[in-house]
C-alpha cells in the first residue's frame, strides 16, 4: 500500500509517495539521498540512525515514514551552518576526537544535541547514561564523553 | 517488513471499525516493538492502525488521589511531567528508565501494557500500583489485566485509552538490568497506601505478577529485611542463559528489598 506523506527535512519541504512499510532511516537514506544518516543494527540498539523529530531524538530505523507526517525532521546533513560552519557539537567532536572508525558519530552527535538544557555542567556519569541507546563498536567511549561535554558547554 | 494497508484515524471510531475489518489488524502506538518483531518476521499484519492522530489519548491529569494518563503519552513525557514526579516519583522514575532516550522519545504507556512484554517495566507499575486500564469499551484492574506471556485481557479491537494509577504513600521500582538487552532481569514496584502494600515483579515470570508471600511479609513489617526473609519458589519463573530460575527467585525478594528501601 502506498502513502503520502508531507514533511520537512533539515527545514526544506518534502513530499513524497511511498510504501506504508518504509522506515524513516529507508525515506532519508534511498528516497531524500542523505546519508549522513547509518544504519548499524537496525534493531534499535546502536542508534547510529539517530535524528530529531520534533526537536526530539528518535532512531529512525524503528519508525515508519508515516509516523514523520507533518513533522520537523533534522538529520546530521542539518546540524551546520550554511556557510559549512560546524555545529558545536561537531565542533567538540573534531576537537577532542570523539570518534574512531566514525560508523557511529552521526548517531552519536545527533543524540548528544538533544541534551542541550537537559543536563547542565553534567558529570561523566550522567553523560554516559544520557547516550546509552548509542554504542561505539570501538569503544572510544572516554573520548565521545570528553566531547559531549565540550559541545554542551559550547552550545549553553 | 512486509507490505500492510495503514489506517491513520482521527478518531476513535475510526480506528475501533478499522480494527474489525478482519485479517490480522495490529494498533500502532510508538511502534518500539512492534516494528521490531515485524523487521523479525515475528510479526506480520495485514494491517496496521496509527494511533498517533486520536486526539483525547495523550494528557496528563493528577487529582483526587489519582495519576491519569493517556494511552499515548510517551515515556520521556512522563518522566519530565513535574505533576507526576510530586504525586508518585516512582512512577516517573520508571518512566525515565525504559528501554534508552530515543525509545523513550516515541514508546508509548497503552502499546508498553498492551504487548505485555515478560520484562518490561510499565506492567510493574500498573499492577504495582493497582492501577486502572481504561479502554474504548471498560475499565480493567491491573489484577486482571495481565494473563500471560505478551497476553492480556484486551479484546481483539478494544483499545486502550487512558491509564489510572491510584498514588500511595510511598513507592519505588528497582531495577536489576539485562546489560545487554536494558530489560529488566528482575525489577520489583512495591508500593503501600489505599492500595493496600503490593508488591509487582516483572522480567522473572511470563507476565507481570504479584509476589504475594511478599506482600504478607511486608505488610507485617515494611523493611527490606521482611523481604529478605521471604524464599521464592522458581517454580514457573523464567530461565535463560541470561539467568536460572534459581537465579530470578533469589533476586526477586532481594531488589523487592531494595526497592523497600528506596520508597518514598
Amino acid at each position: 500500500m502506498s502513502v503520502n506523506v508531507t514533511m520537512k527535512v533539515n527545514g526544506q519541504s518534502v513530499s513524497a509517495t511511498i510504501e506504508a512499510s518504509m522506515t524513516l532511516v529507508e525515506f532519508i537514506r534511498e528516497h531524500l539521498r542523505l546519508t549522513g544518516t547509518h544504519v548499524g543494527c537496525n534493531t534499535s540498539q546502536c542508534g547510529a540512525c539517530t535524528v530529531h523529530i520534533n526537536g526530539r531524538a528518535v532512531k529512525s530505523c524503528s519508525l515508519l515514514v508515516a509516523q514523520a507526517q507533518g513533522a520537523e525532521v533534522l538529520t546530521i546533513e542539518g546540524l551546520a551552518a550554511a556557510n559549512g560552519d560546524m555545529h558545536p557539537m561537531q565542533a567538540a567532536f573534531k576537537e577532542h576526537h570523539g570518534l574512531q572508525c566514525g560508523f557511529c558519530t552521526p548517531g552519536m552527535v545527533m543524540s548528544a544535541c538533544e541534551l542541550k538544557g537537559k543536563l547542565v555542567d553534567p558529570t561523566d556519569e550522567q553523560i554516559r547514561a544520557s547516550i546509552d541507546g548509542n554504542i561505539c563498536r570501538c569503544t572510544g567511549y572516554q573520548n565521545i564523553v570528553t566531547s559531549v561535554k565540550a559541545g554542551l558547554a559550547a552550545m549553553a | 517488513m512486509n507490505s500492510f494497508q495503514l489506517h491513520q484515524p482521527k478518531d476513535l471510531g475510526s480506528a475501533a471499525s478499522f480494527a474489525n475489518s478482519g485479517g490480522d489488524t495490529r494498533f500502532l502506538a510508538g511502534g518500539q516493538s512492534i516494528l521490531a518483531s515485524m523487521k523479525l518476521g515475528l510479526a506480520s499484519p495485514d494491517a496496521m492502525i496509527d494511533l498517533s492522530l486520536v486526539p483525547d489519548l495523550k494528557s496528563i491529569s493528577v487529582s483526587n488521589g489519582v495519576v491519569k494518563i493517556g494511552a499515548m503519552v510517551k515515556h520521556a513525557d512522563v518522566a519530565a511531567n513535574a505533576e507526576v514526579q510530586k504525586a508518585i516519583p516512582a512512577l516517573a522514575e520508571l518512566a525515565g528508565g525504559i528501554g534508552d532516550r530515543q525509545v523513550r522519545n516515541m514508546g508509548t504507556l497503552g502499546g508498553s501494557l498492551a504487548n505485555s512484554d515478560p520484562a518490561a517495566c510499565y506492567p510493574a507499575a500498573a499492577l504495582g500500583l493497582g492501577a486502572t486500564i481504561h479502554t474504548d469499551k471498560r475499565s480493567i484492574s491491573a489484577d486482571s489485566f495481565f494473563l500471560g506471556l505478551y497476553e492480556t485481557a484486551l479484546e481483539a479491537g478494544e483499545i486502550i485509552t487512558a491509564v489510572s494509577f491510584p498514588v500511595p504513600e510511598k513507592a519505588a521500582y528497582v531495577k536489576f538490568k539485562n546489560s545487554a538487552s536494558r530489560f529488566a532481569l528482575v525489577g520489583v514496584f512495591v508500593s503501600k497506601g489505599s492500595q493496600g502494600v503490593r508488591v509487582a515483579v516483572t522480567g522473572a515470570g511470563s507476565c507481570a505478577f504479584r509476589a504475594t508471600d511478599i506482600e504478607t511479609a511486608l505488610a507485617g513489617s515494611w523493611t527490606a529485611a521482611a523481604c529478605n526473609a521471604v524464599k521464592m519458589t522458581s517454580d514457573n519463573l523464567n530461565g535463560d542463559l541470561h539467568a536460572s530460575a534459581e537465579y530470578r527467585a533469589h533476586l526477586i525478594p532481594v531488589i523487592a528489598g531494595r526497592a523497600v528501601a528506596a520508597a518514598k
